[in-house]
């Protein structure tokens, strides 16, 4: 084999081990395909979109919040670079000594801790209290624990969000699709009184066609199609108008406040992201550079003997 | 070392280290080791390895500094890792990718042994050695994905483990040592971060062996005729080879930091981003890309043999896939070592790498209708390549003609014209 064919083939079969591996299959039933969309954080160069973030962090916190934690994230990851709500400089009116690029010391991050109750302790008389939160603290999640998120929800554990984009096949388009796809059900279906249509959740739809549609073993009788999907404990979260936007030029849409909470929780699940992706390409530079510089060093000590 | 030292110590210093611990001379000999010039770029690939297990090592040791080898923590460390560590996600993402890039390279490493006939004698330990260095990296690389204690971490430990359980008598007593307990618990994740600490370590050492295997064989070479001129067929490894192994590990690094800096969970399973729980299967186990073969191999058993139950014919055949290969030396029975001059063998070859390629897209499918009698064939095809296939060809194939020396080899490729212009002129 020759040295260019070989090289082609090992650079084809990583091309191709590079492609086939970041799209891996959606696992599960049967669902409608994701809607696709446009993330601004796709891409080598992909970046997040800070005011998207931080209308997706107030989705967040109106809507899902009631239900879902995001344990890993603490108030200070907000004001961390790459944050929603980092500042690079402080804003007029706070005092000149304060390095607003800080987390600690960021004036947006402490007053959102501030407006949550967390407890502390125990104090010097051994007893736990409650105070506003810190920069520092883990952000508060809705129940103290599993066993109480199930009794308040009818047995089902909203998950924790702070890594469900990783946690997912095609994360940002599935919970895109999720948010903006509940339907009603199709007529051959009977729901009990907890369960919600959508053809993007993943489950089995053929367990809960009305009696009228088997046939006496219990397979779906000839014609009926089994629909999409399944059927999940959460009802459709979003409306319009729901969350009230401070910028009115933006749309207050079930589209809109999906788009803005996948934005929120993309990062939530990958904080790191813009400065892994430019630190990368600085890499990938320095490589290119390193392997011409290998190859015509390889050339020039090489031109010297048969080979 | 196998040829004669050409070291000569040009200060006192050098004088008095050499004659107490030789370490420069052994260096100098080591740079200096006479390397065939035909190498072609399959064999970089060793060198490609060490660089692997260096970064996995540098990578892993710092990453123990943070991690948390505890049921109730080590997610929770893992997150911390990716979160609050400076560069900690960059790190994790190396040492994760960096298991997938180790198992690649090795892979063709392996492959390049295969075709070229590295493993026939005088090289026999050397394969021997290589193969152990391969099951090392298997065991270190299943510990490894078990730490992160997330779903596929928690439920491949107890799917991998449970195979042991097909043995008659001794397999449940197997599993249990390797559990520490009757199930997947904290107990087992202490251990398997113990073992995934300390067998790197065991793999370096079996490397130096595997190094020192063929630093007295001498390297085998595209053409598999043995060096025959130390000056004609020969040229130092330094710096004919560092600069081309080099060049050869920066394209390597660029698919690398490919991955790393932006696919970095796409080799991953988005199931281990949700903590292990004891309570919920994942709709799919499946282990990482690179164990899929094995994988297929073992799922690829569905009928009983005699007394054996299909279970234990899975994970035979599955050992039984690694076991031959230690056997190959002595499979091979033909006397050319280069595949270059078998042109039937050649053939099969490709088909041998047609079927494993094949095996690890069927492992990832799910063990049902078609895929099933697919990976039945593959599995068939994967032991008669060595058992029948090997055996039979050197007895009855006809190879084609040799070259006299590797120099002939290299002076034939480049010059033909010349050299058929030559041979008319006489």
């Amino acid at each position: 084999m020759t040295v260019k064919a070989s090289f082609r083939m090992l650079a084809s079969a990583g091309a191709a081990l590079f492609c086939a591996l970041g799209a891996a299959e959606a696992a599960g039933g049967k669902t409608l395909e994701y809607k696709h969309n446009h993330w601004h954080f796709k891409g080598p160069f992909g970046t997040y979109d800070k005011e998207a973030m931080q209308r997706g962090f107030q989705v967040y916190r109106t809507v899902c919040a009631s239900c879902h934690s995001v344990d890993q994230l603490a108030f200070r990851n907000l004001g961390e670079k790459g944050g929603p709500f980092h500042l690079d400089e402080c804003p007029a009116g706070v005092p000149e000594s304060t390095d607003c690029s800080k987390p600690s010391e960021n004036p947006v991050v402490k007053a959102i801790a501030a407006e949550y109750e967390v407890t502390d302790g125990p104090d010097d008389t051994g007893d736990m209290f409650k105070r506003p939160g810190l920069p520092s603290d883990k952000i508060p999640g809705p129940y103290a624990n599993e066993q109480q998120a199930r009794a308040a929800n009818g047995g089902a554990f909203p998950p924790n969000l702070a890594l469900i984009m990783k946690a997912r096949h095609h994360g940002p388009d599935y919970v895109y699709s999720l948010l903006t796809g509940y339907e009603t059900p199709p007529d051959t279906v009977a729901l009990g009184p907890t369960q919600h249509y959508n053809p993007y959740f993943a489950g089995d739809m053929s367990q809960l066609l009305k009696p009228e549609y088997l046939n006496e073993e219990g397979h779906p009788v000839e014609g009926v199609e089994i629909p999409p999907g399944g059927v999940l404990a959460m009802k459709a979260p979003l409306s319009d108008g729901i969350v009230d936007y401070a910028d009115e030029s933006v749309p207050e849409t079930v589209d809109q406040y999906a788009k803005d909470v996948v934005e929120f929780l993309t990062w939530a699940s990958e904080p790191k992201m813009e400065a892994r992706k430019s630190l990368g390409v600085v890499s990938m530079g320095y490589l290119l550079v390193l392997t011409l510089i290998l190859f015509f060093s390889y050339r020039t000590i090489w031109s010297r003997v048969d080979h | 070392m196998s040829h004669p030292s050409t070291y000569r110590p040009g200060t006192a210093f050098e004088r008095w280290i050499d004659r107490r611990l030789p370490i420069i001379r052994f260096a100098d000999d080591f740079m200096n080791f006479p390397t065939p010039k035909n190498l072609n770029y399959w064999w970089t690939f060793g060198a490609i390895l060490v660089i692997c297990l260096v970064i996995q090592i540098i990578t892993g040791v710092v990453l123990a500094m943070h991690y948390t080898p505890h049921e109730d923590y080590a997610f929770a460390s893992v997150e911390h890792i990716m979160r609050d560590v400076n560069y900690g996600d960059i790190i994790r993402y190396t040492h994760a990718n960096g298991a997938a890039m180790f198992f690649l390279a090795v892979y063709i490493h392996m492959f390049r042994g295969l075709y070229y006939g590295s493993y026939k004698e005088p090289r026999e330990m050397n394969w021997i050695l290589g193969v152990i260095i391969f099951l090392l990296m298997m065991a270190t690389a299943f510990m490894g994905y078990v730490l992160p204690w997330g779903q596929m971490s928690f439920w491949a430990a107890t799917v991998i483990t449970n195979f042991f359980t097909a043995f008659p008598i001794i397999g449940e007593p197997i599993k249990t040592l390797l559990l520490g307990g009757p199930a997947v618990d904290n107990a087992t994740l202490n251990r398997f971060y113990s073992l995934h600490y300390l067998l790197p370590f065991a793999i370096a050492g079996v490397v130096v062996l595997h190094i020192w295997a063929f630093h007295t064989s001498g390297n085998n070479n595209p053409t598999g005729v043995e060096v025959k001129d130390v000056k004609k067929d020969t040229v130092p490894f330094h710096p004919y080879y560092t600069v081309k192994d080099g060049f050869a590990i920066a394209v390597f690094m660029l698919l690398f930091a490919a991955f790393v800096f932006f696919n970095p969970n796409g080799m991953g399973h988005p199931d281990n981003y949700i903590p292990a729980n004891p309570q919920v299967t994942p709709a799919h186990i499946v282990p990482e890309w690179y164990f899929l073969p094995f994988y297929a191999i073992l799922r690829a058993i569905t009928f009983n043999i005699g007394p054996i139950t299909s279970k234990l014919g899975g994970v035979i055949a599955m050992f039984g896939s690694i076991a031959v290969l230690f056997l190959l030396p002595w499979l091979d029975t033909s006397r050319v070592r280069s595949m270059r001059y078998r042109p039937v063998a050649r053939l099969w070859f490709v088909l041998f790498v047609i079927a494993c390629v094949w095996l690890g897209y069927l492992g990832g499918k799910p063990a049902e209708g078609i895929y099933v009698v697919q990976a039945q064939i593959a599995t068939a095809y994967y032991f008669a390549f060595f058992l029948i296939i090997l055996p039979l060809l050197g007895l009855f194939e006809k190879p084609t003609a040799q070259p006299k020396s590797i120099a002939d080899s290299v002076l034939k490729r480049d010059k033909a014209p010349v050299a058929a212009v030559a041979q008319a002129a006489e």
